[in-house]
C-alpha cells in the first residue's frame, strides 16, 4: 500500500472509528448505572433465643422475616454437613426465581410457579430446580442474629461447609 | 346535482387541495400510478396488485391483520399514556382508575390488550402462512429475515407491556422471564461461555432491569421500551417488510 492511500485510511477510520466507538460505549455504559437504590441488605433478626429447636428433632423454619426480607430462618441439622444449628434460605426458587412456600404438614418449600419441592434444610427433590437453595450469611452480633443476604453459600459449589452460613448450637436430646 | 358538482369543483381546483393532492381521479394507469407513487402511505405499498394477490383463501391476510393490530395498540397505547404513570406507587392504581372511573377507559385497555393478544396470534398465522406457500424463497430470503425479527419484536412488546400494570401476574411474570436471561450465553451471570467479570451486577438481565432485582427501575425500564424504543423499531422494519414485499415480486405471486 502506498504511503498517502495508508495514512487516509489510518485517518478516517481512526476518526470515524473513534467517534461511533466512543458513542457506542457511551451508549451501553449509559444503560449500567453506578449507583444502585436497592433495599439494604442486611437485618437484624433478633437474638437466636426467638428460634428455639423442634423438641422431636425436626427441621424447623421460621417464616418470620419472609414478607419483610424474603428469608426463612431454620433451626435444625443439615445433613450435607452432619452439623446442627441455625441457618437462613434465601426464599428465592433457583429454577426461575419465584418465591417458594413453605409447606409445613409435607415438610417441604414448594414453588407455585413450576412446582419445584425443597427439603426443610434446602436440597431440591422434584420438579425442574437444578440446584439446592441458596443459604445467606449469618453470624451473631451484641446477642442478635444478623444475616447479610449479599453473601451467598452454594451447596453445589461446596459452600454450606463455610462457617459464615450456620450458628452452630448443640442437638436438643430426644 | 349541478350544486355537489360545482362545490366538488370549486373543492378539487382550489390551490389548497392542489397543494395536497398533486393528481387528480382520471382513470389511466399513469395517473393512478402516479397518485400511489406521490403519497407517502401509499408509496410503500404496489402501484398495481395482481388479482390472485387479493385472494384471502390463499394470503389469510395475516399480515395486513397483524399490522392493524399494532394500528390499534399504538391509538390505544396512547391513549392509555395520558393516565398511565410508570412508577411503583401510582402504576397498579392508574391501571385500576383506567378500569374502573376513566370513561372508555375499560374499552381502551381491553381493546389495547386483545389488540396485543390478536397481533401475536396473527403474526404466527402469518409465518405460517408464508411457510406453507414457500414464500420464504429466493427472492424473498430476506424479507423472511425481516419477518422473524418483527415477530421477535412482536413478542418483546408483549412482554414488556406485561410488567406496566404492576400486579402478582406481572411481577412473577417478570421475574421468570429474566431470570431466563440470566442463562444467556456469554452475557449472562449464569449462562454457558460467560467470561467471569459478567456478574448479576452487570449481565443482560441488569441492562433489562436497571437493576439486580424487578423494582422501580425495571418498570420505566420496561415502560420506555415499550411505548417508544421497540415500536420506533417496529415501525421502521415494517416499512421495509412492506417495501420489499413490492420490490421482491409483490404479495403471494408465483416467482
Amino acid at each position: 500500500m502506498e504511503r498517502r492511500k495508508f495514512f487516509k485510511y489510518v485517518g478516517w477510520l481512526g476518526s470515524l472509528g473513534g467517534i461511533f466507538g466512543t458513542s457506542v460505549f457511551m451508549l451501553v455504559r449509559f444503560l449500567f448505572p453506578r449507583v444502585l437504590y436497592e433495599p439494604p441488605t442486611r437485618f437484624k433478626a433478633g437474638p437466636r433465643g426467638n428460634f428455639p429447636p423442634d423438641p422431636s428433632g425436626n427441621v424447623r423454619v421460621y417464616e418470620n422475616f419472609k414478607g419483610s426480607e424474603r428469608v426463612w430462618i431454620v433451626h435444625g441439622d443439615d445433613p450435607t454437613t452432619g452439623k446442627h444449628g441455625i441457618y437462613a434460605f434465601f426464599a428465592q426458587c433457583t429454577h426461575l426465581g419465584c418465591t417458594p412456600r413453605w409447606l409445613e404438614n409435607e415438610a417441604k418449600f414448594k414453588c407455585p410457579c413450576h412446582g419445584s419441592g425443597f427439603y426443610p434444610y434446602g436440597v431440591n427433590f422434584e420438579g425442574p430446580a437444578p440446584r439446592p437453595l441458596e443459604k445467606v450469611g449469618i453470624s451473631e452480633s451484641e446477642g442478635q442474629i444478623v444475616i447479610d443476604k449479599a453473601q451467598r453459600f452454594r451447596w453445589e459449589k461446596g459452600q454450606w461447609a463455610k462457617s459464615d452460613c450456620l450458628i452452630e448450637t448443640s442437638r436438643p436430646a430426644v | 346535482m349541478p350544486f355537489w358538482d360545482d362545490l366538488k369543483d370549486s373543492v378539487t381546483r382550489s390551490q389548497v387541495w392542489k397543494s395536497m393532492f398533486r393528481h387528480d381521479y382520471r382513470d389511466t394507469p399513469r395517473n393512478r400510478s402516479l397518485q400511489i407513487l406521490n403519497n407517502v402511505f401509499l408509496h410503500l405499498h404496489p402501484v398495481r396488485v395482481a388479482r390472485h394477490a387479493t385472494k384471502v383463501r390463499f394470503t389469510w391476510c395475516m399480515g395486513g391483520i397483524t399490522f392493524l393490530m399494532f394500528l390499534v395498540c399504538t391509538i390505544t397505547g396512547v391513549l392509555l399514556m395520558f393516565y398511565y404513570r410508570p412508577a411503583v406507587e401510582y402504576a397498579y392504581n392508574d391501571i385500576k382508575s383506567l378500569q374502573f372511573d376513566v370513561p372508555f377507559g375499560m374499552l381502551m385497555r381491553n381493546m389495547h390488550r386483545w389488540g396485543a393478544h390478536g397481533m401475536v396470534i396473527a403474526i404466527w398465522l402469518h409465518m405460517l402462512r408464508v411457510f406453507m406457500t414457500g414464500s420464504y424463497k429466493k427472492p424473498r430470503e430476506f424479507n423472511w429475515a425481516v419477518g422473524t425479527i418483527l415477530l421477535l419484536i412482536t413478542l418483546f412488546l408483549s412482554f414488556t407491556g406485561y410488567l406496566l400494570p404492576w400486579d402478582q401476574l406481572a411481577f412473577w411474570a417478570v421475574t421468570v422471564g429474566t431470570t431466563m436471561a440470566k442463562a444467556h450465553p456469554g452475557i449472562g451471570a449464569e449462562g454457558p461461555v460467560t467470561p467471569q467479570f459478567i456478574t448479576a451486577s452487570n449481565d443482560v438481565r441488569f441492562a433489562l432491569l436497571g437493576g439486580t432485582i424487578v423494582g422501580p427501575t425495571a418498570l420505566i425500564r420496561f415502560y420506555v421500551l415499550h411505548c417508544i424504543f421497540v415500536p420506533l423499531i417496529a415501525s421502521v422494519l415494517m416499512a421495509l417488510h412492506f417495501w420489499r414485499v413490492r420490490k421482491d415480486g409483490g404479495i403471494s405471486g408465483p416467482m
